[in-house]
């Protein structure tokens, strides 16, 4: 923190700042009209992802205003000196992504980006949150952003995950019990036994989604399952710094008996595989669960937004998922494409075929996971499955390029938010883990996974 | 920047009871593509507001021509879900400058008050008041007093919390950045400790 003054917020230095093309060019505009420059370049990197197309990524982008967009990132990378990771760079692909894969996501660091799945990076321990596009400026100008202190909540899972129950289910899980504003103004810390055998792939996950319920950020304390994943990343400390970097960041986790103001404890055995069924990423249940009717609702003021909801996923308050088919499966976003995602889904893919009524889309979450799918062959597996393994981008996540859910249709995605018109106008989806969206890609419905593993 | 200032405000109001109301209903993902802050008034609420044959929707509140002002009530958790400040910017140049709920997600409540959009935080009873008066009398006046903070309708009034910082600059019209940039001397010692 650079300065706490009476009467103000607090002027908090920012050690990584992330920017893309769509919340970044107001900013850019701002510098100029006031005459200044990018505070410190080197901590500002920047990648085009969440216009880009997802097709014949080496040609110009077709659309006009995405083309637009990403060639003003261009252009104001150069003109500011920002290091930009553009279309076709190795290094290009989802900001959640290449942060971490790069190394430029390290333990303890204060990181923000313009986008809110920024809490990704506090898989880390880091303490990173989304923000605006006033902000984004204010960081460029600065490196400072005013921040109050956010009142702090624990969630602690222990126990032993079930079969086919993966991190995506233990955020999906959580958020259904507190709701898609359950934790707002908290930032939150997720511990337990059942979170520190996650991979760091796996923490990202439920880091990721801390905002679908509010909380501006969410971080896992670091361990040695961290300091393995960021040994040898391109931009992390390397050889003797390295270690020296270690020794600081184990002084990272919170104390022993530290006091927060709300601490919530789950039983890893209660988690099954999850599914959504509504239009916020809350309206989540058991795959294997009807419906809530509209009766079973606490509060009466939520009655009709419920009913609003359902009516918009063509689903009737009450009734089972099971065995709904569905149109579309997306497997990708800063949620779940990065390498172990991909190989999740073909680990249950592998020598069958996708159903005929679905199309599949998977959308690698960068260059260098694209890479290394087919490094490993997985490509192989997809193609003789029928699915399509695309270039990297945001993609269907949130529909800003080609890839749309067309209106009226169902789609199982890996993403993050189920909201009306998110994957495209009128598109309906089903929010779910990688493994539950790759059982549905080959029964062409919504299916626990538990029967196929 | 200069930006408006904000003391008290009169104005009749637009009623919108749906909870959880995300960026994405404010402004859709796919307009979002603009690089300034201007115009994207005409499609705030653009899925609810237009048909995909680009109709009115009759029955959506900002079609129907009873109501209007520049006050929006909406049901709590308002502003959920992304970051994108096109959403307080659709809701001012839509021409609005008061959003009240009676719970704000985090990122929108601060995108708004750096965008001269008041947004006031009403008790759930105050809030139910408020949407009965202007349901029932669409030319009911509703005032957000900002000094006193203090809002009222038809002769009830709640008092409404907002941080003093964030008070004193939408008084008067200050920007975050202003103060940031005077402590440049401290922020260069500090990135090079660092």
């Amino acid at each position: 923190m650079v300065k706490r003054a009476d009467g103000y917020p607090d002027a908090l230095f920012i050690d990584r700042h992330f920017i893309h093309e769509v919340t970044s060019p107001q900013a850019f505009d701002g510098l100029r009209k006031r005459g200044i420059k990018v505070f410190n370049v080197n901590r500002t990197t920047a990648t085009a992802d969440h216009n880009v197309p997802t097709k014949d990524q080496h040609l110009p982008i077709k659309e006009a205003l995405s083309r637009h967009q990403v060639e003003t990132l261009r252009k104001n990378c150069k003109e500011f000196g920002v290091e930009l990771y553009d279309l076709g760079h190795p290094f290009q692909g989802i900001v959640h992504i290449i942060g971490p894969e790069l190394g430029l996501t390290q333990p303890g660091m204060t990181m923000v980006c313009g986008d809110s799945h920024t809490s990704t990076h506090g898989a880390f321990g880091s303490v990173a949150f989304g923000i605006g596009t006033s902000e984004v400026e204010q960081v460029l100008a600065t490196q400072c952003i005013l921040q109050y202190k956010p009142k702090t909540m624990k969630i602690e899972i222990n126990g032993k995950l079930g079969k086919g129950v993966v991190s995506k289910d233990i955020i999906l899980y959580i958020i259904s019990k507190i709701s898609a504003s359950g934790a707002t103004g908290f930032f939150v810390e997720y511990a337990g036994d059942a979170i520190r055998n996650l991979s760091m792939e796996a923490r990202m996950t439920i880091c990721n989604m801390s905002i679908e319920m509010g909380a501006r950020g969410g971080l896992i304390a670091p361990d040695e399952t961290t300091f393995r994943y960021m040994k040898g990343r391109r931009f992390a400390p390397q050889g003797e710094a390295f270690d020296k970097a270690v020794e600081k960041w184990k002084q990272l986790p919170s104390d022993e008996g530290a006091v927060y103001d709300v601490v919530l404890k789950y039983d890893a055995a209660d988690i099954e595989p999850m599914i959504t069924y509504g239009t916020n990423p809350g309206m989540g249940m058991k795959v294997t669960d009807r419906i809530p009717t509209v009766e079973e609702l606490k509060e009466i003021n939520e009655q009709a937004s419920f009913k609003k909801s359902l009516d918009y996923m063509g689903l009737e308050p009450g009734s089972a998922l099971l065995g709904k088919p569905v149109d579309y499966v997306f497997i990708g976003s800063c949620t779940n494409a990065r390498i172990e995602d991909l190989r999740l889904v073909a680990s249950i893919v592998k020598g069958k075929k996708k159903a005929e009524n679905v199309e599949v889309w998977v959308i690698p979450g960068s260059k260098q996971v694209e890479e290394q799918a087919l490094k490993e062959g997985l490509n192989k597996v997809f193609e003789e499955a029928g699915f399509e393994l695309r270039g990297p981008g945001c993609s269907a996540c949130l529909g800003m390029n080609e890839d749309k859910v067309p209106p009226g249709k169902y789609c199982i995605s890996t993403s993050n938010r189920n909201f009306e018109g998110r994957q495209g106008p009128k598109s309906r989806t089903f929010l779910a883990s990688p493994l539950s969206a790759a059982v549905a890609a080959i029964t062409g419905k919504v299916t626990d996974v538990r029967e196929f593993i | 920047m200069s930006k408006d200032k904000f003391t008290i405000l009169k104005s009749t109001a637009v009623p919108l009871p749906v909870e959880n109301i995300d960026t994405d209903q404010i402004i859709p993902a796919r307009f979002l593509k603009a690089t300034t802050r201007e115009g994207f008034g005409e499609n705030l609420f653009r899925d609810w507001r237009f048909t995909s044959d680009n109709q009115p929707v009759k029955d959506f509140v900002l079609n129907n021509p009873a109501f209007g002002g520049k006050i929006l009530v909406a049901g709590k958790n308002f502003g959920c879900g992304s970051s994108r400040e096109h959403a307080a910017w659709a809701i001012y140049d839509y021409g609005f400058r008061v959003v009240v709920s009676s719970f704000f997600a985090d990122i929108f409540k601060n995108n708004a008050l750096n965008n001269a959009v008041l947004p006031v935080v009403v008790s759930d009873k105050f809030l139910q008041t408020l949407l009965e008066a202007i349901q029932q009398n669409p030319k009911t006046e509703v005032t957000v007093d900002l000094i006193n903070q203090q809002i009222s309708v038809n002769g009830k009034s709640e008092k409404f919390e907002i941080n003093a910082y964030k008070k004193e600059c939408l008084i008067n019209g200050y920007d975050d950045i202003d103060y940031l940039l005077s402590l440049n001397k401290e922020i260069r010692e500090f990135d090079l400790a660092h």
